[in-house]
């Protein structure tokens, strides 16, 4: 099995350690870091199958390869209020861009609830999901696309 | 359906008293006699930036019961109430994100306990922000007060499982508040959702659909004028004032906003919540569903 991610491992056993204060603060310090996706990536107006369908925020991803072969992933996130999604946004950037494909599909869901707390609502732990979701379409489709051409 | 909200007192509300805008809350904001407390559906959302001074509430952390399907008993109300510095004489105002979905939930809540001094603010978090009135990060503490509660009135504005059923088998009206694809039943649980999954889609038999969010004006999350509040639900889903009503929808929270206009903006009496909602009806073995 193939495991996931080494920086999301870490951030994972640091949450762990966090009392709800303490998460809410380095959640934040994540949320306030966002930058949206560059304009040499994508502009306004995004396209349609970029958009995450069931998140609320209105987010977007996207990703371009690096030169090892792995993908450096962009976010915007529409909603001025999306703190939760900015937030996964980087936390996915910092932890999911520049690492191999196949770890990063090895992702589960359940990584969001470890993170924000088993008590968010089902809107918001379902758009987090599409955010993650998205990311492993992007990742698995460049693995497809890659094999066929190998 | 007008796009700019016209003031609170001219829209021709029942009970106007209920909302107070963004600049009675600014005007207030030092008055030691209101408690402003915001509730979110993003549980970041407060720590991010509050009106200042404001409280939270949260509705899973503070409104529920940690353990059973249930709101919490009078004891962690008041635990609640004094922790935020609350006294019962004292105004409470909600607001919060998402129209203030989550803000008429915790209003909703704290009705049960007979807390009738509460107000929602029109616009919540959205009309706020887009005024660009101030948010801190600064969380206010207050002097501990030692509130007393009222015993948890669960009759008045609160419907359960065998009642709903009796109510539907009456064939009293009951609004679902859900999207039309939830009520149509083409979407039932949420894939890969640990929580709040339902075994089956559709709605209680004889329900009309009226999503909860048509209530609200999207451009600066207003409530609509009665005239237009009426259109909908009295014009549309042939509801009348002297209806008995039940709201539902997922887990009781969209429909407490619904709940909110039709018994405050509207001013019918009989309306209450099935909080319960899909979530146990439609997991629930033997209960009739209807589905087109």
């Amino acid at each position: 099995m193939t495991a996931i991610p080494e920086p999301l491992a870490r951030l994972l056993h640091e949450v762990e350690g966090l009392d709800r204060f303490e998460r809410q603060q380095l959640l934040l310090e994540f949320a306030d870091e966002f930058r949206e996706v560059p304009p040499e990536v994508a502009e306004r107006p995004f396209p349609e199958e970029n958009y995450v369908t069931r998140c609320e925020s209105q987010a977007y991803v996207f990703a371009r390869p690096n030169p090892d072969g792995t993908l450096k992933f962009y976010f915007a996130v529409e909603n001025p209020q999306g703190v939760s999604a900015k937030s996964w946004a980087v936390i996915m950037d910092r932890t999911l861009s520049g690492q191999p494909l196949e770890s990063v599909l090895a992702v589960p869901p359940d990584v969001i609830f470890r993170i924000y707390g088993n008590e968010i609502s089902m809107g918001k732990g379902q758009g987090l999901m599409g955010m993650l979701d998205h990311v492993k379409m992007l990742a698995a489709r460049t693995l497809r696309e890659r094999r066929s051409e190998g | 359906m007008t796009n700019v909200a016209s003031p609170i007192a001219e829209r021709g509300y029942a009970h106007p008293e209920v909302l107070v805008d963004t600049q009675w809350v600014a005007d207030h904001l030092n008055d030691p006699n209101v408690r402003i407390i915001e509730s979110d559906e993003d549980p970041l959302l407060y720590a991010s930036g509050h009106i200042p001074g404001a409280v939270e509430v949260d509705w899973v952390r503070d409104l529920n019961d940690p353990v059973r399907r249930d709101y919490i008993d009078k004891a962690r109300f008041e635990e609640l109430m004094s922790r935020i510095g609350v006294t019962p004489d004292m105004t409470v105002v909600f607001y919060g994100d998402k129209n203030n979905w989550w803000a008429t939930y915790a209003f909703w809540v704290f009705q049960l306990f007979g807390h009738t001094n509460a107000k929602i603010m029109d616009g919540g978090r959205l009309k706020w922000e887009k005024e660009g009135r101030p948010l801190v990060r600064e969380v206010p503490n207050y002097p501990r007060t030692r509130y007393v509660a009222k015993e948890r009135d669960d009759s008045r504005i609160r419907a359960f499982r065998d009642q709903v059923l009796k109510h539907m088998e009456a064939r009293k009206p009951l609004v679902d508040v859900r999207s039309p694809e939830e009520f149509r039943g083409e979407r039932t649980h949420m894939p890969e959702y640990p929580q709040e999954g339902v075994l089956r889609g559709g709605h209680i038999p004889g329900a009309k659909n009226m999503p909860w969010a048509r209530a609200v004006n999207p451009e600066d999350g207003t409530f609509r004028p009665a005239a237009e509040l009426q259109q909908l639900y009295i014009e549309q889903l042939g509801l009348k004032p002297e209806d008995e009503i039940i709201t539902y929808c997922r887990i009781g929270e969209r429909s407490s906003h619904t709940w909110f206009v039709l018994t405050y903006l509207l001013g019918f009496p009989n309306v209450r919540n099935y909080d319960g909602s899909w979530t146990e009806w439609g997991n629930s073995v033997g209960l009739p569903i209807e589905k087109p």
